[in-house]
């Protein structure tokens, strides 16, 4: 443990700029994540046959090991010269994230109490009325649940990206499985670790925040 | 005024949840929908802000049929009262109240001025309420915030779906009473749905009884009460539909029909407002032989017996 602490305090730069990059990889992946799996989560909403294929999708996705679904990618992006780096891990921690975001949210939405849809329509909202100021709002709370385990789970699986030339803190893992070096691994692993405990207690403080005061029944 | 014309509603083509009910509520009037569960009343309801798409027929409100009009259009000018109140548990007290004024882009100050007004009119403090969230207030108070969110944005029709059901009885009665009130200054096109024949028989100018989707009865309540229409319709309203009916009369009614024999004894006193049905509990409960009528300035008039009531209950029944 020494040994790591001694790394650490010898290669600070790097490791700081090594967080950077993950925090950076994990939280563009995020927010495209929320962009495209929320407006799916809804719509599945009013479509039961879509939802149960869409969701087993988002299921099957999250099955397929990391490593293996960058290696599937790489001949594939390719084409567009960019079969390894940042793109394809982009790309893989979004679609990992679709099956937490798009399940919770679909869950939320179904289940906010059919009367205030009832009463929502009956004074005259529109759809769009409908979803932005009641279904979302009574939604939140669950949503931001999902978009937590999303986030932690692409923190983790970002360390993975390392091996595909992504950079983030998964590359002092790998260089350091490659040069026995252990203490640059724990390095390496706390480092994943404990962003993932700051990240979940951030976005659980946020997750509070955003949820409305009135349906904090204990408060 | 609202008119329903061969309204139909028929599901995959073989239910009629609603046949062929034709009828008109005046202007400022409550027309209460009656009946069984499942007896297409709700389903007639919804029908008008087109929550339910109609089959056949046409409505009518004040002259333009609901159809022609767009349908969120349509919705905003219609107040909507459901029974579990439907408050938006997101949204403080005000922005509830103002969901509709808001949607139709009123200006803050307007919005924040018809918010105080409505508060005023249901009984509720609003700086004490304005910033508080449903969960916070009791069933009575919420409900009576559903009611104020039906009429923020002032539509001359107001939809009400057991709006008091969920409620216990001695809050139901006095909401009752007390929306009455409201409605002798408001003067709306109401629709409301009940089951419960006794709030009916309060809150109706009309009572429009339904059985499995057909209109059995469209009358005042004292003509259903006197005058039922067919055998259905007396067994819903009750053997005791003379007793009822007591509940529509008062006691200035009686004295303006019978002559009340002069003040015997210091006996109980009564106002000339108290319904007959009460006056039959006072002589049952408190065991008197005569009640004193006292006017206005609580000076004696006379006094009524029970037999005074039977004969009063007789004459009004043979002349409806």
């Amino acid at each position: 443990m020494n040994g790591a602490f001694q790394y650490f305090m010898n290669n600070q730069d790097e490791v700081i700029a090594l967080t950077l990059q993950h925090i950076q990889l994990v939280g563009l992946a995020t927010v495209i994540a929320i962009l495209i799996g929320v407006p799916i989560g809804i719509y599945l909403t009013t479509n039961d046959a879509v939802a149960d294929v869409v969701l087993q999708i988002a299921a099957i996705i999250m099955t397929i090991p990391s490593i293996a679904l960058f290696g599937l990618m790489i001949p594939v992006l390719s084409v567009i010269n960019q079969g390894i780096g940042f793109l394809p891990a982009l790309i893989a921690l979004i679609l990992y994230s679709q099956l937490p975001i798009i399940r919770n949210t679909y869950v939320a939405v179904q289940n906010v109490d059919p009367n205030m849809r009832d009463a929502a329509k009956g004074i005259g909202m529109s759809s769009w009325e409908r979803i932005r100021m009641v279904e979302i709002p009574i939604a939140l709370p669950v949503i931001m649940a999902g978009v937590r385990n999303a986030v932690v789970l692409s923190i983790g699986i970002g360390a993975i990206a390392a091996f595909i030339g992504a950079g983030g803190l998964g590359v002092l893992i790998d260089q350091g499985i490659s040069r026995y070096n252990r203490d640059m691994i724990v390095v390496g692993a706390v480092g994943v670790s404990l962003l993932a405990i700051i990240a979940d207690t951030l976005l659980g403080i946020l997750q509070r925040v955003l949820t409305p005061k009135g349906m904090n029944i204990n408060a | 005024m609202i008119e329903f014309k061969n309204v139909t509603k028929t599901y995959d083509g073989k239910v009629n949840a609603v046949d062929d009910v034709s009828f008109t509520v005046p202007q400022g009037n409550i027309a209460v929908f009656l009946g069984p569960s499942g007896c297409g009343k709700t389903t007639l309801l919804r029908m008008v802000n087109r929550l339910v798409p109609i089959t056949k027929g046409e409505i009518f409100i004040d002259g333009e049929q609901t159809n022609s009009l767009n349908e969120i259009q349509l919705r905003r000018n219609i107040g909507y009262v459901i029974q579990s109140n439907g408050l938006f548990p997101n949204m403080t007290i005000e922005d509830n109240v103002t969901v509709v004024p808001k949607l139709l882009g009123w200006d803050k100050e307007k919005m924040r001025n018809r918010f105080f007004e409505l508060m005023e009119l249901i009984g509720l403090k609003p700086d004490d309420f304005r910033k508080r969230y449903p969960h916070e207030l009791s069933g009575g108070q919420q409900q009576r915030i559903g009611i104020a969110r039906a009429m923020a944005a002032d539509p001359p029709v107001m939809l009400m779906d057991e709006p008091f059901g969920a409620l216990d009885p001695i809050i139901r009665s006095h909401l009752q009473k007390e929306f009455l009130q409201i409605q002798k200054e408001v003067q709306k096109t109401i629709l409301f749905v009940s089951h419960d024949i006794d709030e009916a028989i309060t809150m109706g100018d009309q009572v429009a009884i339904f059985k499995d989707g057909r209109l059995m009865q469209y009358d005042a309540p004292d003509d259903i009460l006197a005058n039922p229409a067919n055998e259905f319709v007396s067994t819903f309203v009750g053997s005791d539909r003379a007793i009822k009916s007591l509940g529509l009369h008062t006691v200035a009614d009686l004295v303006n029909q019978l002559k009340v024999t002069p003040v015997a004894a210091d006996s109980r006193q009564i106002s000339l407002k108290t319904d007959l049905r009460q006056i039959l509990s006072i002589f049952f409960n408190e065991g008197y032989e005569e009640l004193v009528v006292v006017d206005e300035e609580k000076k004696p008039m006379g006094s009524i017996t029970i037999q005074d009531v039977q004969k009063y209950l007789h004459q009004t029944n043979q002349s409806a």
